[in-house]
């Protein structure tokens, strides 16, 4: 789902077929109603003014003047209907049921000047025709072919059967407009689904592109924009997978090149390390130069065996071959082990009781390298404390030399990597540190370089209790 | 000094570890097959095999469980790859320790040693009897070395003897891993708590009714092994 958001395509793509529709709507229904209606009141008018002639010419003849009240009542009653009320007013008297308040100055003025008049009032909420008409007394006189009798009728007609009309014909307009917005809004949502639903596959493929999943294709349909860009897009995929494989490979093809020579030269190097210790015996009883070279050859067999060691170490981590075997480990004895068997001298902090679930032998490793190291490239005293909690064991190695630059914390762990170039190579492998946090991280824990704020530096490792799978 | 046989494929290092052995006063025999190797333990039995598990034609694996089906003789592994499922694989098949290649002579030498180390003078229980103890239907007798069953002698190599009088000199205590490595294997620390484990599956393979059911060699999880309670 691409979402609803406000601004987005599809939010878009309604809105403007919402306006549409309702202009449309408003434009058509607007006029069709408004021309109907006036249709409608002007022939009722019309009707109106001329059957309101009609039955006034039958109220000849004109009584005399002054009229008398009681003709002027029998000409309203006349004119009185269903939905008819009459005024008919001469002088200062008048009669009927139509009260002469709802005649306005302006008609009065109208029929005073002796035509017909009409005009729509609103009467007590209802809209009714107020129509005026003066009664003409013919003169036969060519010059002057009518004068003023001085009488004259009102007449107020509902028009609650009009309006009733033009009502029905406002709420079928706005009824056929709502069919209408409802209808374009169902269009718009489709055709925005058709509009966006190849988008939405295009944003999840690529997603899942961006996720590492280069299989990731699109289905392409039709021929237009978007099928377009979606060839685009699975063309840009393929060239991409083409290329990861391609570095893929080659990486992979390097990282056994390191192991597949890692384990050419141990074969080598198990001739030569097994007869070492000979040598190492035999070279007191050789006079120097050669006891010296024999001493040398043997020192650098050890230098490259563990070289190697550390090499093919690493592989196994690079490979997702290297495994734990966790055991009950008391973390003291097992630090301590360490240090006797490696000959280190350190002060320890190490509290007994401590115990976790961890691989004995990588941790052997860790604390060897962190300890070795310390003492190599620190200065004596190094200190080893150990802190336990809950959640896991601490051990720090901290030794009180310079510290490392803060430009090389953040390398400290890279293979091969030597914060001081002048170093000799036969200090160390250069893969210690990176074995040590490799090891950690296989724990699921933590290894860290810091300084300490009263110099020297810090090596903190953070182990688990125990190793969640 | 024990014989040794050495079963390697590659010259220099058969050269190099007969060298080296023998510079430390033992008698090395070197072959370069394990059809050899078998061939040599017939004719005239050493003391201990060392052997390389890639070997051309039968392979280290095969070559240990001949020897194994053949008697008790101490076997140490050669690996040269130090791949976790070698060493499994090997320890399963019936070898007693293994070394990783490359390795100094006064390692193997130390193995060699810890394998054929004399089972005598274990330490006892202080409740324990001097002549054969019993337990269960298991007879041990610890200044023979002989361990038998309803009254049938069972042969156990030397380092399954040693894990077996460990393991009985203090019934009902358990004994982690570690403490064990050092004990029977001389390895402390260092030590791979596999060796233990293998070298418990063979023991009750041998000495137990239903070795999925252990009754004498028991399992604590998290904490090692514990023989008995019966």
């Amino acid at each position: 789902m691409t979402g609803w958001r406000l601004r987005g395509l599809r939010t878009r793509l309604l809105v403007a077929f919402a306006l549409l529709s309702v202009f449309t709507a408003l434009a058509v229904a607007g006029i069709g109603y408004v021309q109907a209606r006036n249709g409608i009141l002007q022939r009722t008018q019309d009707n109106a003014a001329v059957e309101m002639t009609t039955q006034l010419k039958q109220l000849y003849p004109l009584p005399r003047q002054p009229v008398k009240t009681s003709a002027l009542q029998s000409a309203a009653d006349r004119l009185d209907g269903r939905k008819i009320s009459a005024l008919v007013t001469s002088g200062g008297r008048s009669a009927g049921d139509m009260p002469a308040s709802v005649i306005t100055p302006e008609l009065r003025a109208v029929v005073r000047s002796g035509r017909v008049a009409w005009q729509r009032v609103d009467v007590g909420g209802v809209t009714q025709l107020l129509l005026g008409s003066p009664l003409l007394i013919a003169t036969g006189d060519r010059l002057n072919p009518t004068i003023p009798s001085g009488i004259e009728v009102y007449e107020l007609r509902n028009l609650d059967a009009e309006i009733d009309a033009v009502n029905r014909l406002a709420r079928d307009a706005w009824l056929a407009g709502g069919a209408a917005l409802v209808v374009a809004l169902i269009l718009a949502v489709l055709a925005a689904g058709s509009v966006l639903r190849p988008v939405g596959e295009l944003q999840r493929a690529a997603r899942r592109l961006g996720a590492g999943d280069l299989d990731a294709r699109i289905a392409v349909r039709g021929s237009d924009e978007l099928a377009s860009v979606a060839e685009t897009f699975n063309a840009t995929a393929e060239s991409l997978q083409r290329h990861v494989g391609e570095l893929r490979r080659m990486e992979a093809d390097a990282r056994r090149f390191v192991a597949d020579v890692s384990h050419e030269l141990r074969t080598p190097l198990a001739a030569m390390t097994a007869v070492t210790d000979m040598l190492d015996a035999e070279a007191k009883r050789l006079p120097d130069p050669a006891g010296e070279a024999v001493r040398l050859v043997s020192q650098e067999t050890h230098n490259l065996t563990r070289l190697v060691n550390d090499l093919i170490e690493v592989t196994r981590f690079d490979s997702g071959t290297a495994s734990l075997e966790v055991d009950d480990v008391d973390v003291a004895e097992a630090v301590r082990a360490t240090l006797r068997v490696r000959g280190f001298e350190v002060e320890t902090d190490l509290p007994d009781g401590i115990r976790a679930r961890i691989d004995p032998r990588r941790l052997d490793v860790i604390v060897a390298n962190l300890v070795g190291n310390a003492l190599r490239h620190g200065a004596e005293p190094v200190t080893v404390r150990l802190r336990g909690d809950q959640a896991g064991i601490t051990l720090a190695v901290e030794d009180s030399g310079p510290g490392l630059d803060e430009e090389v914390l953040p390398h400290v762990f890279s293979r091969f990597y030597k914060a001081d170039t002048a170093r000799s190579r036969s200090e160390g492998s250069g893969l210690g540190l990176a074995i040590a946090w490799e090891n950690a991280r296989l724990h699921r824990g933590e290894l860290v370089a810091g300084n300490r704020p009263e110099g020297g530096a810090v090596f903190t490792l953070w182990l688990p209790r125990e190793v969640r799978r | 000094m024990p014989r040794v046989l050495l079963i390697e494929d590659d010259r220099a290092v058969r050269d190099g570890l007969r060298l080296a052995l023998t510079y430390q006063g033992h008698t090395v025999d070197a072959v370069e097959t394990g059809e050899e190797g078998l061939a040599r333990l017939a004719e005239d039995p050493a003391d201990v095999v060392v052997l390389d598990l890639m070997l051309p034609g039968m392979d280290g694996f095969e070559v240990c469980r001949r020897i194994r089906a053949a008697g008790d003789l101490p076997i140490i592994m050669l690996t040269a790859r130090n791949d976790d499922i070698d060493v499994v694989a090997g320890l399963e098949a019936g070898a007693d320790d293994y070394v990783v290649k490359p390795a100094q002579a006064r390692v193997l030498e130390a193995r060699i040693r810890a394998v054929l180390r004399r089972t005598g003078g274990e330490p006892r229980g202080p409740d324990a009897k001097p002549g054969p103890e019993r337990h269960g239907d298991l007879t041990i007798d610890r200044d023979g070395l002989v361990v038998s069953k309803h009254g049938t002698v069972i042969g156990l190599a030397p380092t399954e003897l040693r894990l077996l009088l460990e393991l009985s000199s203090a019934p009902g205590r358990v004994l982690s891993r570690q403490q064990l490595l050092e004990s029977v294997w001389d390895q402390g620390y260092l030590g791979d708590s596999r060796l233990v484990d293998a070298c418990v599956q063979r023991l009750r393979a041998k000495i137990e009714d239903d070795p999925a059911k252990p009754v004498y060699v028991q399992t604590l999880r998290g904490f090692g092994y514990r023989f008995g309670p019966l």
